[in-house]
């Protein structure tokens, strides 16, 4: 079971299905997950929102053999910090065989089912990234 | 009113699994079975795949073949067997992953095997009276089969999308007509609640498969006055190897004509995902001018058949995405533990 309110999902829906971020128009920085306000330039920023490719490289991974509760049922799996091509660094799940792993691997995004709440509760979708 | 293809796109986990594999578990003889089935092996979704997944992963891939702004799309429509919400659409999910929302209408459709057909059709009627500009039709399954039966040898994951529209200039490929054969014929179902489907055994061949095949591609091609030497390929629901054979050779196609859609060797039974895969297929390796039939089978009972014809367009557009032949390339085997554990056979908690 994955321990997220209905609506705090669907706040953030739109950025997990499409890898929607920002962008400040000003210093040029991207955003993912998306922020309202650039830490650089405070209130001289221009956010605006940004769809990212999606395509990256992998920073680092591990393989997750004890799961946390609700992922039992996918070890061995591989949780990693990609790094998107327009800057942002995220943590997501790389789909693929963990030994064809290797860091500074090419990824591009897929979607997927990232979880769900129980046997009757929410479905959760979203993006996760596979070898390109 | 001219109405038509736009674009299309196709997806298939990259998982499988041999005949010989689930065979050894049921100590069933493979060679007869693949031999009867003419399929030699399935595809297996991962853990993290269902029908949803698979239809986002189709239609992004037909909204990027051709390049299309997603806006334009004024109705989604999904046909599967396997939603994964009883009540839910999955269509509303593929309509936000591909950004078509929220000016557009969507809604689930379920006929068996024939559920991604009969949006086509719906998309084709909203095309062609001005409703939408664009209609986005999914045909995509997680296909259920109880462990034992004849249907777990087949029952496959996969999907296909068709965006249709009425502008000439934008057809890929033309739909010149369209013609529905339908009964109420109990060959197949799944009651509320169930996870597997029952069938009627051989009762679905004759006036299940073969009836309501034959009945939708004779009428159109009466209806349109012409023969299968008229085209230059040809695609039938592909529950197995053996029934679309058998029909093509009932109606006069030859082997060469059904050849380039016969997936299901490779891939297993796609439920709504099957003939449109094999249009797909087709699709991908057709030439401007060529002229192709299909016909969906949908148990219950229906058949749906389209009379197709080539652009220019193809060759624009063709490459732009990963072709069903580029899908089914580089597979990774699963044996049945492994396919127990994807299809969520095994129970954690």
């Amino acid at each position: 079971m994955i321990i997220m309110s209905v609506p705090r999902f669907w706040r953030q829906q739109v950025a997990r299905y499409n890898l929607v971020g920002t962008h400040c128009k000003k210093c040029g920085e991207y955003f993912y997950p998306p922020r309202d306000m650039c830490p650089d330039c405070r209130r001289e920023g221009e956010i605006e929102d940004f769809k990212f490719k999606g395509t990256g490289e992998i920073v680092t991974y591990t393989v997750i053999h004890t799961a946390a509760e609700g992922f039992e049922g996918q070890t061995p799996y591989v949780l990693g910090i990609i790094k998107l091509d327009e800057g942002p660094q995220l943590t997501t799940q790389i789909i693929g065989i963990a030994d064809e792993m290797e860091i500074g691997m090419k990824v591009k995004p897929v979607f997927r089912k990232l979880g769900e709440d129980g046997e009757s509760g929410m479905i959760y979708y979203g993006t996760k990234f596979v070898p390109a | 009113m001219t109405v038509g293809i736009v674009s299309y796109g196709a997806y298939i986990p990259r998982y499988r699994i041999k005949i010989e594999d689930i065979a050894r578990v049921w100590g069933d003889d493979a060679d007869i079975l693949k031999a009867g089935l003419m399929v030699n092996e399935k595809s297996v979704p991962d853990v993290d795949e269902d029908a949803a997944t698979i239809a986002v992963e189709a239609a992004r891939s037909a909204v990027s073949r051709s390049n299309l702004d997603a806006q334009r799309i004024g109705a989604v429509y999904t046909g599967s067997e396997s939603h994964p919400y009883a009540v839910k659409p999955t269509s509303t999910i593929v309509a936000e992953a591909v950004g078509a929302t929220p000016v557009m209408t969507a809604a689930d459709f379920e006929f068996a095997c024939k559920a991604g057909t009969a949006a086509i059709q719906t998309c084709m009627g909203m095309v062609s009276s001005g409703m939408i500009d664009l209609g986005l039709a999914i045909g995509a399954d997680v296909a259920q089969g109880a462990p034992g039966d004849a249907l777990e040898y087949t029952a496959a994951a996969g999907g296909a999308a068709y965006v249709i529209g009425n502008k000439e200039s934008e057809l890929a490929a033309i739909i010149e007509d369209t013609y529905s054969f339908t009964t109420d014929t109990p060959d197949f179902w799944r009651r509320e609640g169930m996870p597997y489907p029952e069938h009627g055994g051989r009762f679905t061949g004759e006036p299940g498969y073969f009836k309501h095949v034959i009945g939708a591609s004779e009428g159109l091609m009466s209806k349109l006055d012409t023969k299968p030497e008229d085209y230059d390929y040809a695609v039938f629901h592909q529950p197995n190897g053996k029934f679309p054979s058998r029909a093509a050779s009932m109606l006069g196609f030859s082997k060469e004509q059904i050849k380039p859609g016969l997936v299901v060797t490779r891939l297993g039974n796609t439920y709504s995902g099957s003939c449109m895969m094999g249009i797909a297929a087709t699709l991908d390796q057709a030439e401007p001018g060529d002229r192709i039939f299909a016909t969906a089978f949908g148990s219950g009972a229906g058949g749906d058949s389209f009379s197709i014809t080539v652009t220019d367009k193809i060759e624009e557009i063709r490459n732009n995405t990963t072709t069903v032949e580029e899908l089914l390339a580089d597979p990774i085997y699963a044996d049945y533990a492994m396919y127990a554990k994807h299809k969520g056979k095994i129970r954690i908690a």
